[in-house]
């Protein structure tokens, strides 16, 4: 599941935005869920702070790691473990 | 009365609501009679989304501390 | 058969990191660079000083790995020890003249009103992130500001650490900080203005 899709999801949870299936299936796994519950309650708090739905979310768009530097990373490491 | 300089000047303060309440209430009423600042005030706050989400990647996975029951109760729900 | 939950595949890829796997390492450096890569680009303009921040970044987080919290989120741990590698770097490089903000603020006239205040942005956040063009457009603007400043926005806003712990990291007072991340708030927004007033062409 991408970022995307997890937050639309609970976007539309929350604005009641769901099909009645969905709704009550995924309301279903809540009823017996203490964690799920928990975060979805710290994911509202955060909502109603004014961050609106990106908080949560530290992954920065990937950038393309040119080959040479990952070998150069590598090599650091085994310089490191050999010590 | 404070000027629309002023406002903007102090609006990070105001938005934090660091300014005393006095100052604060003044501010409350610069915004509800000046609808420059009004529309300031609104792009400044959506200024400061916009930069946060920009830098996030909505199609990498889904949260780390996401539980995993959650995103599968999801799924399921998703796939009625 | 069931997909591995995150948890586990991050404790196994520990274990292997903790033994001196090189396959482990290989994974971690793998999974995760790109991610990091973009981190330190953020924060550091040129491309050398961002690989060579990265390359910090990970010499750091294998030297800490015994000091690793169990119940702690590999990501969040080296997405920090990504930053503070960039600020280092930031630190160690000669400053360079860097253009006015007073440029890139709002202007006033005598009276206090604002020059040219123009139309509102009508259109909320959610709808206009849709579109991948705003994404790119806001983190180019964000580019073009001012190194003191687009590295406390980027702090403060993006990263989301708090005022005290930015001014630690920077090695200036609070108040610093504050007026830093207003002016770049303010910089921002007048970047982004031709883009999303509602006149716009």
């Amino acid at each position: 599941m991408t970022c995307r899709e997890f937050i639309e999801f609970l976007w539309q949870y929350l604005s009641k935005d769901l099909s009645a299936d969905e709704r009550a299936q995924f309301e279903a796994h809540l009823a017996r869920c203490a964690p799920c519950v928990r975060y979805l309650k710290s994911y509202q708090e955060t909502i109603r702070a004014g961050k609106g739905s990106f908080t949560n979310l530290d992954d920065p768009v990937p950038a393309e790691v040119p080959e040479e530097l990952v070998y150069a990373i590598l090599l650091s490491w085994s310089k490191h473990e050999r010590r | 009365m404070i000027t629309c300089r002023d406002f903007i000047e102090f609006l990070a303060d105001y938005l934090a609501r660091e300014l005393p309440a006095q100052q604060h209430t003044v501010f409350d009423e610069h915004v509800a009679d000046c609808p420059n600042c009004s529309a300031y005030l609104r792009s400044y706050t959506m200024t400061v989304k916009l930069g946060k989400a920009a830098c996030t990647d909505l199609d990498g996975p889904a949260p780390a501390e996401v539980p995993e029951k959650l995103l599968e109760a999801i799924r399921a729900a998703r796939s009625k | 058969m069931k997909p591995s939950s995150p948890d586990s595949d991050e404790a196994a890829l520990l274990v292997g990191l903790r033994a001196g796997d090189q396959v482990a390492c290989e994974k971690l450096v793998r999974t995760y660079s790109g991610r990091l890569l973009a981190v330190t680009r953020r924060f550091l303009h040129n491309e050398d000083d961002a690989r060579d921040a990265l390359q910090d970044a990970f010499l750091s987080a294998f030297r800490a790995l015994p000091t690793f919290a169990e119940g702690s989120l590999l990501s969040t741990w080296l997405h920090r020890i990504a930053v503070n590698a960039a600020l280092m770097k930031l630190r160690t490089r000669r400053r360079r003249p860097e253009d006015p903000i007073e440029d890139l603020l709002p202007t006033f006239v005598e009276d206090g009103h604002r020059v040219n205040p123009g139309p509102d942005w009508k259109e909320p956040a959610e709808v206009v992130l849709q579109r991948q063009e705003t994404r790119v457009l806001v983190r180019e603007c964000i580019e073009r500001l001012p190194e003191t400043y687009r590295t406390v926005l980027l702090l403060r806003d993006i990263e989301e650490l708090d005022t005290e712990e930015v001014a630690r990291l920077l090695e200036v007072s609070p108040n610093a900080v504050k007026i830093r991340l207003h002016r770049a708030r303010q910089a921002l927004r007048e970047l982004l203005d031709p883009h999303f007033r509602e006149d716009r062409p």
